[in-house]
């Protein structure tokens, strides 16, 4: 049987070689033929999902809530110590301070990201401001947004902070951050799908411990390296289910 | 400053300090909390103890009304009962009482924690309300207030 993973569609592309040498890693440990898709388009690979066509992800929190609801994925874990954040940016000369001074027909520049989406859109009802009286500009990524700003064609743009804390000097000199979340609960998560679980022949407990323990071999850690992560930290159900209960709060 | 005596649902009182005082809701934090199905706090987050003003141990297996508000009409908390017991998702201002008195503005949203097809308990996820939602509900609430004391 062959398997198919994938990753959600946020990833920094500097992490592409880091999910290839990571499934090289997880056929090897498994002995499983796992082939991986990557997609550029959230909703190519919902479709995707929807259609059972995927048997282990490393979802964001929002698609997390349909794969482990709707379809009985389980979470197994999530990088450690790592959790979505947002970050709201201006022009560095802009007189904006404070997401109070962003007026009702502003412009907000946003990069094709659901979940940064959501949380940025969280952070400007404080001042008001919502879907239906701001003029939302969807860019391909984040250097794009800031861009905007730096063009002043954006009044604010909303950032991964992984993305923006990455971000060159140069860049990051002339744009200023005015608010930055600090949710703490929401992260991604790697889950695998019931196909998986009943046909690997790999129990749901040794492939967690396979994944949690992956940083204590020389092999397993230098793979987690070329993904940016120290180690997993396992998820449980119930964690997981918090979550999205969580997320739950936040779409409207 | 003033001592104020609250009444809860359960027929328990307790005197506390009321002052006039706002705090402000921390920038891009969420205040998380969760509750048994009686409404009797099981888990809470530090941006929750932050600004609660309590410790920690102070808040976990209390009810959740040790947050109530006198400014606040007993009409919202029902309504927040009813659409939880109804299985639906809450949302409104709340203004909320601290160890110390003074008060705090939240936007809140309640769901039901659902799991097996079974309400284990409840969650609320609080964020920064806008100032002039908050305004409108000074208002809405003094005239429910002053019509649930009539
Ligand atoms: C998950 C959850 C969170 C709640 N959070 C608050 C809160 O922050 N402040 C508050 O006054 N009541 C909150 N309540 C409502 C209280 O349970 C209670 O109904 C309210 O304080 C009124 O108290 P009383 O009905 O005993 O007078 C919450 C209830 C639930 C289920």
């Amino acid at each position: 049987m062959k398997f198919t993973m994938t990753v959600s569609p946020d990833f920094s592309p500097d992490y592409i070689a880091g999910w290839y040498i990571f499934n090289t890693w997880l056929q090897n440990q498994t002995n499983q033929a796992i082939h991986l898709e990557l997609y550029n388009s959230f909703d190519k690979q919902r479709e995707d999902i929807k259609a059972d066509k995927i048997d282990l992800i490393y979802a964001n929190p929002y698609d997390a809530s349909m794969l482990i609801r709707d379809k009985g994925f389980v979470a197994i874990a999530s990088p450690y110590r790592k959790t979505d954040e947002a970050v709201i940016c201006v022009n560095s000369e802009s007189e904006y301070s404070c997401v109070e001074d962003l007026k009702s027909g502003c412009t907000i520049a946003t990069a094709d990201d659901p979940e940064v989406s959501t949380i940025g859109m969280i952070m400007l009802e404080p001042a008001d401001l919502s879907k239906e009286n701001v003029t939302i500009e969807e860019l391909k990524n984040y250097v794009m947004v800031a861009k905007s700003l730096i063009g002043n064609k954006a009044d604010a743009g909303f950032f991964l902070k992984e993305a923006f804390d990455d971000m060159s000097k140069f860049i990051k000199s002339q744009i200023k951050p005015i608010v930055t979340s600090q949710i703490s609960v929401i992260r991604h998560t790697f889950l695998i799908g019931p196909d998986f679980v009943n046909n690997s022949g790999i129990s749901e407990e040794d492939f967690r411990q396979l994944i949690n323990s992956m940083h204590e071999s020389e092999k397993g850690a230098s793979t987690l390296k070329s993904l940016g992560f120290e180690k997993w930290e396992n998820q449980d159900h119930e964690e997981a289910e918090f979550m999205i209960d969580l997320m739950d709060t936040l779409v409207s | 400053m003033s001592t104020v005596e609250l009444k809860y649902h359960d027929q328990s009182t307790s005197s506390r300090e009321v002052s006039d005082e706002e705090v402000p809701y921390p920038e891009g934090k969420l205040i998380v909390s969760r509750t048994d199905t009686s409404g009797k706090i099981t888990h809470c987050n530090q941006s929750f103890v932050d600004m609660s003003g309590f410790e920690e141990n102070e808040l976990i297996g209390q009810p959740h009304y040790i947050l109530r508000h006198p400014d606040m009409p007993a009409a919202a908390f029902k309504d927040l009962w009813d659409t939880l017991k109804a299985g639906n998702k809450w949302k409104g201002y709340v203004k909320n009482l601290r160890k110390d008195g003074k008060y705090y503005w939240v936007y809140a949203v309640v769901v039901p924690n659902i799991r097996n097809g079974k309400v284990v308990g409840y969650a609320s996820v609080r964020r920064k309300p806008s100032r002039t939602k908050v305004n409108e509900c000074i208002a809405l609430y003094k005239t429910m207030l002053a019509e649930e004391q009539s």
